[in-house]
């Protein structure tokens, strides 16, 4: 009885999740506790319900493609560590300096991860290609029935058109940093964290 | 069973008998005949200040453990926030981004729109301001209740000591004390009730049936040891108005007919709370519903007005959020009792958590099972605020009233303000809200050939 919500967490546990995602120890016995409050089967993993239970998520027009963003390929629940590895896209970049002990290779926070976590909002099909159908589609689901398919169908030539480099009418991922390199990416997809 | 037992059970039962009358008298003379006088000895007050002295010492003892470790000492995330959120609108930063990026105007569909919406998504996953009101108020340092023990380490030999006591205090002392009450309590107010419904209406009925409401509440306050401070009783309901205030739990009720006498309203339950029901509007009109009614709204609207009209009966009690709040904040008030035309007497009720917590959860626990909490708890600690009493203004309408109540009522009881129902505690939000944003965004992005969204279609 009782949410004991850390002590189902190893010490071991926390360090992996430290050394993976930069988080401090602190800040993930707290996101466990997050986690937990949210499990409501109380089964150590969440499902697309549990994400959808959060009003302010639900009310969100990208909603559905941000609980996708938990969910690996195919599969309906979504456990702790991979729960942290998809916030840690969203820590700040200069909590970076303070951490030096990550594992070699790009932390998960980086400009070209944020990126990749907005590419992947829009490829749906994830083939590395931003069609012009998945455009269309993430535009519908901000704009709901307020705009006719017309000029939504435009909008989403023009993006295109300005974006295509090599002429295959998709967005590659390179063309999608491209486009967005005067952007503050940094900024924009972080979430400042408390210690 | 030979001689041998016959001179021991005879002593036996002596000594049984002889406590049995001495804990009777103890119980009559300190707890039920102030009851009924409305007096006080001050023993609560005294049980209160030692209890956080001791308190006090557990959150000590428990901080040199975790200095000793060189941890820091778990503190919920509910209390500081996990995430500092930024408060900016969807205009202002699509705008900041495009002023950054490219030198595109506002009106074009640029794909780190999407941005601002991610970014949104991902602090409601990670702290949002609604599902956390529907569980229990996470403590700031362990009140020595296994319940409350949620992350809670470093608790040494000697708080385990201190707990194991706590443990034998409340269950075998104050649990059997406090039901002992409660069922006195109880079956006083069925019996006199019932016996008051014989006299014929006037004021000797009134009169009795206000005394004994009043008794028989009070004896239940004591039955969950509950220390209620009120303030500004000048403010109190008067006849014809209606009470309203925020709901935590059932106790809530309790709480403010021991101050005074007010008319219930509810549905007609079952069982022994259905026994109670009936027997409590045979000595003054309660306005009870069968739940076939409970979905007539005009039907509801009608008994209510018709009972205020009546100068001579009792003010309403009603509690608008509808379900129970885990008093942290006050949700959306339901609009229902504020069209009603009559004065508003707004009460705020604040529950002190570390005592013991009056949240009922209704989807975790039943009836029976959260009174058992609340009867081996330490005490019920809260304070009733009576807020100056309001009425519709010029060009009001029902909703904006009462939100204007609501938001009286937080401010006393330094609660949140929210928006949002409480009927999310169970159900969907309405598909409405999205829909809104989009037309927000849709906005910007095409300018004024979207037909603009009335800011007062909010709820």
């Amino acid at each position: 009885m009782g949410s004991r919500a850390s002590s189902l967490l190893r010490e071991e546990d926390i360090e992996e999740i430290k050394k993976e995602t930069g988080f401090s120890h602190s800040q993930i016995t707290r996101l466990y506790s997050r986690f937990h409050s949210l499990d409501k089967g109380e089964n150590g993993a969440l499902s697309r319900e549990d994400f959808q239970r959060i009003p302010e998520l639900a009310i969100n027009p990208l909603g559905d493609r941000i609980i996708n963003a938990f969910f690996p390929e195919g599969e309906d629940q979504a456990n702790f560590r991979g729960f942290m590895r998809t916030l840690a896209h969203f820590r700040p970049v200069e909590d970076n300096e303070k951490n030096k002990d990550l594992t070699s290779g790009e932390p998960l926070n980086s400009r070209t991860n944020k990126l990749l976590f907005a590419f992947r909002l829009y490829d749906l099909d994830r083939d590395d290609k931003i069609s012009r159908d998945e455009l269309l589609q993430v535009l519908r689901m901000m704009v709901g029935v307020n705009i006719s398919d017309e000029q939504l169908g435009s909008i989403a030539d023009r993006t295109i058109q300005e974006a295509d480099t090599n002429g295959d009418m998709c967005i590659s991922f390179s063309e999608f940093i491209k486009v967005l390199e005067k952007v503050d990416v940094e900024q924009k997809m972080s979430i400042r964290f408390l210690h | 069973m030979g001689p041998f037992m016959s001179p021991f059970n005879n002593l036996l039962c002596m000594l049984l008998g002889i406590s049995f009358t001495v804990w009777f008298t103890l119980l009559l003379v300190f707890i039920i005949v102030p009851a009924i006088f409305g007096l006080s000895f001050g023993i609560r007050g005294l049980y209160m200040k030692t209890l956080l002295k001791v308190f006090k010492w557990a959150t000590v003892r428990m901080e040199r453990g975790a200095k000793e470790k060189n941890h820091l000492l778990y503190k919920p995330y509910s209390l500081n926030g996990i995430i500092a959120k930024e408060p900016t609108s969807l205009e202002e930063e699509l705008k900041e981004i495009r002023r950054n990026g490219s030198s595109r105007d506002l009106d074009e569909f640029e794909m780190s729109d999407t941005f601002y919406f991610c970014r949104r998504g991902i602090e409601s996953i990670v702290d949002d301001e609604v599902t956390k009101r529907f569980t229990a108020e996470e403590l700031e340092s362990w009140n020595l209740l296994t319940r409350s023990n949620y992350n809670f380490q470093h608790i040494s030999t000697r708080l385990t000591v201190l707990w194991g006591l706590g443990v034998v205090i409340r269950y075998g002392f104050l649990l059997p004390l406090r039901l002992t009450l409660a069922i006195t309590g109880v079956s006083l107010l069925v019996v006199f009730t019932t016996m008051i419904g014989f006299l014929p209406n006037g004021r000797v009925k009134h009169f009795l049936s206000e005394k004994v409401h009043l008794m028989c509440y009070r004896i239940c306050v004591r039955a969950l040891t509950a220390i209620i401070t009120y303030h500004h009783s000048e403010n109190k309901p008067k006849n014809g108005g209606i009470c309203v205030a925020n709901h935590t739990s059932p106790i809530d009720v309790i709480i403010l007919a021991s101050d005074g006498c007010y008319a219930m309203v509810g549905q007609i339950h079952g069982g022994l709370m259905g026994l109670i029901q009936k027997s409590m509007v045979k000595a003054c009109p309660h306005i009870w519903f069968e739940r076939s009614e409970v979905k007539d709204r005009h039907l509801v609207a009608k008994r209510l007005s018709d009972h205020v009209k009546d100068k001579s009966k009792l003010p309403i009690l009603i509690f608008p959020e509808g379900t129970c709040i885990n008093n942290t904040s006050v949700m959306m008030f339901k609009k229902g009792s504020f069209e009603i035309a009559s004065t508003v007497y707004p009460v705020a009720i604040k529950y002190d958590p570390r005592f013991g917590d009056a949240f009922w959860n209704s989807s975790k626990f039943g009836m029976v099972n959260y009174l058992l909490r609340m009867m081996s708890s330490w005490a019920i600690v809260c304070s009733v605020w009576y807020l100056p009493p309001m009425s519709r203004q010029e060009g009001e309408d029902a909703v904006q009233f009462a939100n204007r109540v609501k938001a009286a009522i937080a401010r006393q009881g330094g609660l949140v303000d929210l928006l949002w129902d409480g009927g999310l505690k169970r159900g969907k939000v309405k598909d409405t809200f999205k829909e809104e944003q989009q037309k927000l965004y849709s906005k910007i992005l095409v300018g004024t050939s979207v037909s603009s969204w009335d800011p007062a279609v909010h709820l």
